[in-house]
This record gives C-alpha cells, structure tokens and sequence, in this order.
C-alpha cells in the first residue's frame, strides 16, 4: 500500500495549522465480509477545501459516513481534536460542529424549507418555536446563496436541484467547524456552483476545515487545496491540488491512464440527411399551465437533441410532458405518425418511449430489490406481468448492462440500497436501456457519475443513436450537451429560445444565447 | 424576486394564520369539515330535531374518549406508524379504575395508576419497535393481546364503579347560554385536542414527529432525535389511551374485559377520515377531531332514522375510509 505518501510533506507552509481538526486513521469497514473501506485515512485542517476523490464505489460516502456516526467503524480511530473520539450518532457529530451534506438529497419533502434548513435548531420563545424568526432567518440564508425560493413553500415541490441548494444551506447556516459536502453539485449550474465557491470560500477564509466530493475535476482544481484519493476503498494519497496536474489525479484515481476521454467517436449527424424522414415525435404548442410555454419540437430518427438551459428553464418540465408524465394543458404530441394523447408513463412506455428521470432517490431506485430486479422492472412491466422474461435472457441482459458500464459489484443479486450513488444512476440508465427504446429521454443521466464512467454512457448513447434510437438529452453540463447532441434546443424562464443544429456552437455561445435573450427582453419591456 | 417570494416582514396575516402549513396541506381536512357540515344539513333536511345545536354538542359527550383516542393515534400514524392496542388499553384502563377502587383505593389514585399504566405500556412498545427494528403492526398487535389478556388477569367479570367521586364527574353537566349542556369529559377532550395541536406544530418534538413521517432516515442524518421521538408518540399514545380509557369508565361506570372491542379500528378510521396520511407525514388533529364527529354523525342519522340496521354504521365508516384513502391517494400522486 502507498501509505507513505500521505506524510506531512504535502501541507503547504504558511496557510494550513500544524493540527488537523480531524484525523482518520487506517478506518477499516466491512459489509458482509465485503472491505468497503480498507486501512483508510483522511487528515482534515483547519482553513482548507479538502477534497475526496475516487470512482464510484472507492469509498468516499462511506468514509464520510463512518466519520459522522452514521456507520460503526470495524477498526482504526478517529481523532478530533488530537482526542480519539468516535460518534454514535449524526446527531453527536452536528453536536460537535460537524456539518454534514450526504450524498443523496436528505431532507422531508412534507415540510417546508424554513423548517428543512432549521429542524432541530428553530428559534424558540418562550419553549414554543418562533415561526417568524425562523422564516426571517432561513430567508437570510437563502439570500446568501443567492435561492429565490419562498422559505414558507413546501421543499417536496421544489425540483432537486433546488433541495439540492437547500440541504447545503441547512449545513451551512450552523456555526461548525468543519463541512462536509458529498457531491454537493452534482445537479447545479455553473451559477449556483460559483455561489456555493463564494460561501466555501468565506467559510474556509474564517477557519472552517471543507471536505468536498465532485466528479467534476475542474471544480476540484477551481476550490480545493488539498486532496486524498481513494481507490477500491483502499487509500491511494493524499496530495496538493497545485502540485498535481488532471491527468496524473485521473491515473491515481482509476490506477491506468484514461483513453476515451478526449472525444465521443461520433460524427455530429448532417441535420440535413435526418431531416429527410417523417419525425418520429413531433410536440405542436406543447404547454401546461405554470411549467412550460409553448413549445414546438421535432425529433427525428437517429438524432439526438440535447437540452441546453439553467436551473428552472423547463428543460425537465418539457421531458416529462414528452413522456406523458405530467399531461398537458395545450398543444398536442404526435408520435410516429398518429397524434397521441400521451395520458400516462404506461401509455408512452407502450409506445417504446423511454424516460430517465433527474430524481432517482424518489422516482427511480427501488432500494431493497436486487440489482438485476431494478434492471429488468421496465422491460417486465412493457411487456405485461403475464409474460416473464425467460430466465436465461434475462441474465444475459443483465450481464451485459453490468457490463457494458462497468457496475460495481459486478453482482446482480446485490441489493440496490447497498450500490454507491454512481452506481446506482448507472443501473437506473440500464433499466431505459433494456427496453431497447425508439426514443429515450434522459434528464441528468450521468449525475453523479465519474469521469471514466461518463465517457463510457455517452459512448453508448451515441452508439444507439446510430443505430436509429433517438434521444432527448438533458444535462447541466453543458459541455456534455455539446459533445452529444445533433441538435440544440436552448431554453430559458420555461420557454424554448433558440433552436440550431449542433455545429461549431460552444459552452459560451450557448450562454451567450441565454443572456441575449435576457437582454432582449428587457430592452423590449423598457 | 419572484411572486412566490415573500420576505419575512411582509408576511400578510393570512401567511400567519396558515402558518407552518400552505392551504394545499389543510385540503384534506377541510374536505372533512365540508362533509360533516354537508351531513349535518342534510340530516336537519330529513329529522326533525336534528339540526339543533344540542345535537352537535351530544357529539361530543358520547364520543369524547374516542375524540382522545385518536389524538393520540394521530401522533402515532404521522410518524408512519400505526398503534393497535390502543381499544384493549381502553378496556384495560377501565378493569384497572374499577378494581382498585374496589379496592378502597382514593380516586385520584386510581386515575394517576390508569394513566401510568398507559404510559408505561406504549413506552415498552416504542422501544421495541425503535430499538429491536419490530414493524408497528407487529408489536402493537402484540400489545394489544398481552392488555386484553391483562383484563381477564383482573377479572373475567364486568366491575361496577361506585365511587362517589366518578359518580359526580359523571352526572356533571355544565350548562352553557341557551339551556345548552356539555360533560366535563368534552372539556378534556377539547384541552387533549388543543395541546396535541399546540405540541405538534410549536415544539422541536411535534415537527420531528412529521419528519419522521416524511422520511426517517433523512431525518436521522438530519441529526434529529429520531428514537426519543419515536418511543415519545407511542408514549402519548398509551397515555392518550389510558385518558380515553377513564373517560370511557365515566361513560359506563363499568369495568369489563370486553369493553371497547374493536375501537382501535374506529380511531384509526377517524384519523384517516379526518385527512392524515397512513403513511405518515402529513395531516392535522383537528382533523383526527373531525373525523371522530362524523362517525358520530353516522351513528346519530341511524339513531334518528330508527328504521335503519346500526350494520349500516359500518357500512358508511366502511365506504367513508375507502373514498377518504383513495383521494389521498390521487392528490398525493398529483404532487411533483
Ligand atoms: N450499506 C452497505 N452495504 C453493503 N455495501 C455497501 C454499503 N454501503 C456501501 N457499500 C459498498 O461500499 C463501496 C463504496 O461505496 P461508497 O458509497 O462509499 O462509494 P462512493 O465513493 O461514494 O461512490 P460514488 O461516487 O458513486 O458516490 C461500494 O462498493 C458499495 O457497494
Ligand atoms: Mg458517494
């Protein structure tokens, strides 16, 4: 093991204090015989951006949550302060200034935001709690953040970006010590992220110990200091970000250099020669009171049309009113040649339309069926309860998903609660692509995904694009929109804006379009 | 700023009046006051007499232990779990008040033994289900047998209560403008709805309650105190349970092991009709209140009917439930 090179050489003199809040050592967690974490260490200073890296399934929610009493920790120990001490509960560790962000939005979605962002800290009078001062001083905070959302509005009806935001602002609101955001941005813009920079940044300058987890490298090397890298729930490293270029931090991750990266082998299809056909979906005026202005859309075989637009711009309302999970007020939809009334997800499902949702946690993941079980619900459900899936085509499906990208444990009988976040999206995306769609709509596919990870599912989307699927691709990346899609569709403030095929257009081209419809429209109202 | 954005200063009073909650939340029971207003007109169509005042008053005096009962039931199914042994802890209550005043026991005694009682047996199967991972069903189910078997341990016969001091609360009625009455029961009632209302929504320990509903593991790594707060309602429960049981022996004068048979089942369903959420997280006590007034309505419409079989009592609750759930259902469903 590479113990050695997590020696003291790697602080940075000057800014970093000789004791560390927090330190970690050698934490070894078994799951049923399965090391999750192996001889694992983690040393947290105060005043830095610490970040965990690693692939999906190295380790790093575990390491977290052995460090904040969610789970009991085999061997090793856990210093704060110098001082071993271990917590039993999440509860003890928020009681020590330990502010944790977990991986999954964990919130209520039954209770309002105020309250999400102040349960079990509200403002008292007199032993009653004082709604006013906790609405007033949960809008503060929203306001710090930069969130135009009412604190008094129920969370669950917030998209997940926004709950997103507001479990980071119910970790930030408490004076702690030390923070810990796991894949805090996964669902965010490149806005909120900057906002969220802006808060780290000011809690780190008055002392406060930050240990973030992103797949995205460039907001590694944007706020973070220092790093240590996890790899099959062994400890790789720990390093100075200024030290270490990407491509060496990618091979410490995965352990081998990464080939696919650089570019999708996909030639951006001539929009000419596919819109040669009829549409295989076609939206006329498509709009539902309060989500979306009408929208018209065409989406031609083979082709892959990628959402491009903010937070809150109507990218996911649009995905669900093509899919027919939410129905529309107006307008109407025409698949293949008929005009549809798409009333339910089974409508569409029979149709062979496919939809991956942005919210796994709620609308996706069945966490205590197996991972083949969660695979295979869609293509069972398509096809009737009356007509199992023979057992060997089943495994054989199973075990090409599994492989294809690369899900970890390779096993299908493991349980889903028990698969990292990544590896939980990857399962979900193979549920859609089991069905073997003609059109597959995917809202934040890759959410959560590592980099490696990534390349391979936009390979496969474009793989099945040649072969005639057509795809509706939605990302807050929009350097992955790009890099996918044939055509754009940009939308801003529920309408869509601009529509061009995908040639020669890049990331500030696109916000370009944004801001100039912004600017357009102001000019028109004054 | 957005329409939806309201600063905290501008709050208008109505935000105020709505409080924790927006009006979409207070739908499920407003729906139950429209039906218990709407059965109440419609009887006053059909009877004579039946739209008096009094009327809705004697509501309350015949149903005030359930009205009890399903305040704690409510604390119960908000966070997601339901209490089974609640109308054997009734029965039990009465056998206990009965026989230690047999005994020669005071009465304040007698009561403070009921409630402790109570308590301590909806303490025992929290914990169980907290600590030992038990579904609810299961462990309340076993409560429930082990207090109806505790009955028959004090007597297989029913015990007359003679004590002067249950005499009197029990034959006290307290006279309001216009020849109007109520029992001091209605008081307690009206007092346990009042301060379950206030406990939920203005103490860390009420909203806990409904996180748990929404989600316990998030509130778990929310760092709420999840298992103080779930022993804590099956507590309230038990003690809820012990009150309505008193209550029960005022209404009686009796104890018996057979007594309350089955009003688990009443209480879940005025819960459930009065708009809370099996599955926890969402619903109000004055609804569980309403819920209990319009099963008592049933009853009186059948009562003033006279030709009707008192099967159809069932039959209605029966329905009522069916159509309360299923509407639930949908709005739950509408929800993004
Ligand atoms: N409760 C559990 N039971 C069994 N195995 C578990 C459990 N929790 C995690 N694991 C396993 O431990 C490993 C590490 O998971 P962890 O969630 O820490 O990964 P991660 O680094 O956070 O990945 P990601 O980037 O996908 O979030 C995975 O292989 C996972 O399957
Ligand atoms: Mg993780």
């Amino acid at each position: 093991m590479t113990q050695m090179e997590t020696q003291p050489a790697a602080i940075a003199p000057g800014r970093v204090e000789p004791h560390p809040v927090i330190e970690m050592r050698d934490i070894t967690i078994a799951f049923g015989g399965v090391r999750a974490l192996d001889g694992v260490g983690l040393r947290l200073f105060p005043g830095e951006v610490h970040a965990l890296m690693g692939e999906n399934g190295a380790g790093k929610s575990t390491l977290i949550k052995a460090l904040t009493g969610v789970y009991s920790i085999d061997s090793g120990s856990i210093l704060i302060d110098g001082e071993e001490h271990t917590f039993s509960t999440p509860a003890a560790a928020q009681g020590a200034g330990i502010s944790t962000v977990y991986q999954e939005v964990n919130l209520v979605p039954n209770l309002t935001v105020a309250e999400n962002m102040l349960l079990g800290r509200e403002p008292r009078k007199l032993g009653r709690i004082d709604v006013r001062a906790m609405n007033r001083r949960a809008q503060e905070t929203l306001d710090r953040l930069g969130l135009d959302i009412s604190p008094t509005s129920v969370l669950g009806e917030h998209p997940i970006a926004v709950q997103q935001l507001v479990a980071i602002a119910r970790a930030v609101d408490v004076e702690a010590r030390v923070l810990i955001l796991d894949e805090p941005t996964s669902s965010l813009d490149a806005d909120e992220v900057e906002k969220l920079f802006e808060v780290m940044r000011s809690l780190r300058d008055h002392g406060v110990a930050i240990v973030f987890v992103s797949h995205f490298l460039d907001q590694i090397y944007e706020i973070s200091d220092r790093m240590t890298i996890l790899r099959n729930g062994t400890l790789v490293g720990e390093r100075m970000v200024a030290e270490t270029t990407q491509l060496e931090l990618v091979k410490l991750m995965i352990g081998r250099e990464l080939e696919v990266l650089e570019r999708i082998d996909r030639e951006v299809a001539a929009t000419e020669a596919i819109k040669s056909g009829q549409p295989v979906m076609k939206a006329l005026g498509l709009s539902r009171k309060g989500a979306l202005q009408a929208v018209d859309l065409e989406l031609y075989e083979g082709e892959v049309i990628g959402l491009a637009g903010l937070l809150g711009s109507g990218r996911t309302e649009l995905a669900r009113l093509l899919f027919g999970a939410d129905t529309a007020d107006a307008g109407e939809l025409q698949v293949g040649s008929k005009t549809r009334r798409l009333r339910s997800p089974r409508h569409a499902i029979d149709r062979r339309i496919a939809f991956s949702s942005e919210n796994r946690r709620s609308e996706g993941v069945i966490e205590d069926l197996t991972v083949a079980d969660n695979m295979l619900l869609a293509l069972q459900a398509s096809r009737g309860w009356l007509r199992p899936i023979p057992r060997a085509e089943r495994s054989r499906l199973v075990s090409k998903y599994i492989e294809t990208l690369d899900i970890r444990p390779a096993n299908p009988q493991a349980l889903m609660r028990n698969l990292s976040g990544g590896n939980q999206q990857k399962v979900l995306l193979a549920r859609w692509l089991i069905t073997q769609p003609r059109i597959l709509i995917l809202d934040e596919p890759t959410r959560g995904i590592d980099i490696g990870a990534k390349a391979q599912i936009q390979q496969v989307v474009a793989d099945l694009a040649r072969d005639g699927m057509s795809v509706v691709f939605i990302s807050s990346e929009l350097e992955e929109v790009l890099r996918l899609s044939d055509r754009l569709v940009v939308m801003r403030d529920r309408r869509k804006i601009d529509e061009r095929p995908n040639q020669d257009v890049s990331v500030s081209d696109v916000l370009e379009i944004i801001a100039g419809s912004a600017r357009a429209e102001e000019a028109t109202r004054a | 700023m957005t329409a939806t954005t309201a600063t905290p200063g501008d709050l208008s009073v109505w935000d105020r009046v709505r409080g924790y909650s927006p009006s979409s939340r207070h739908l499920p029971v407003l729906a139950t006051l429209a039906l218990f207003v709407g059965m109440f007109g419609a009887g006053g169509i059909r009877y004579e007499g039946f739209a008096d005042p009094q009327v809705v008053l004697t509501l309350f005096v015949d149903n005030a232990f359930l009205i009890v009962l399903a305040v704690g039931m409510t604390f119960v199914i908000l966070t997601g779990g339901i209490d089974l042994s609640v109308g054997s802890v009734v029965a039990l209550s009465t056998m206990i008040a009965a026989s230690t005043l047999e005994a020669g026991w005071p009465p304040a005694a007698a009561m403070a033994a009921v409630l402790l009682a109570g308590t301590a047996l909806g303490t025992l199967m929290g914990l169980v289900i907290h600590y030992f991972d038990i579904q609810p069903f299961i462990a309340t189910l076993a409560g429930m047998f082990l207090a109806r078997g505790l009955c028959y341990l004090i007597s297989v016969d029913s015990i007359p209560i003679r004590d002067d001091t249950f005499f009197a609360i029990a034959a006290h009625q307290f006279t309001l403008p216009g020849g109007y009455f109520i029992t001091p029961t209605v008081l307690v009632a009206l007092a346990a709805v009042a301060l379950a209302a206030y406990v939920l929504h203005r103490t860390r320990f009420g909203r806990t309650v409904y996180a748990i509903g929404g989600s316990e593991s998030s509130a778990m790594l929310m760092g709420l105190r999840v298992a103080r707060t779930k022993v804590g309602v099956y507590a309230i429960s038990g003690f809820c349970a012990a009150l309505a049981g008193l209550l029960f022996s005022l209404y009686t004068l009796s104890g018996y092991s057979l007594h309350a048979l089955g009003m688990e089942l009443d209480a879940i369903a005025a819960v459930v009709i009065g708009g809370t959420l099996l599955t926890g997280g969402r619903g109000l006590v004055v609804g569980s209140m309403l819920g209990v007034l319009v099963l008592g309505t049933i009853q009186t419409f059948i009562s003033f009917d006279g030709t009707l079989s008192s099967w159809w009592t069932k039959i209605v609750i029966g329905s009522l439930v069916l159509v309360f759930v299923v509407i639930q259902r949908v709005m739950t469903r509408r929800q993004p």
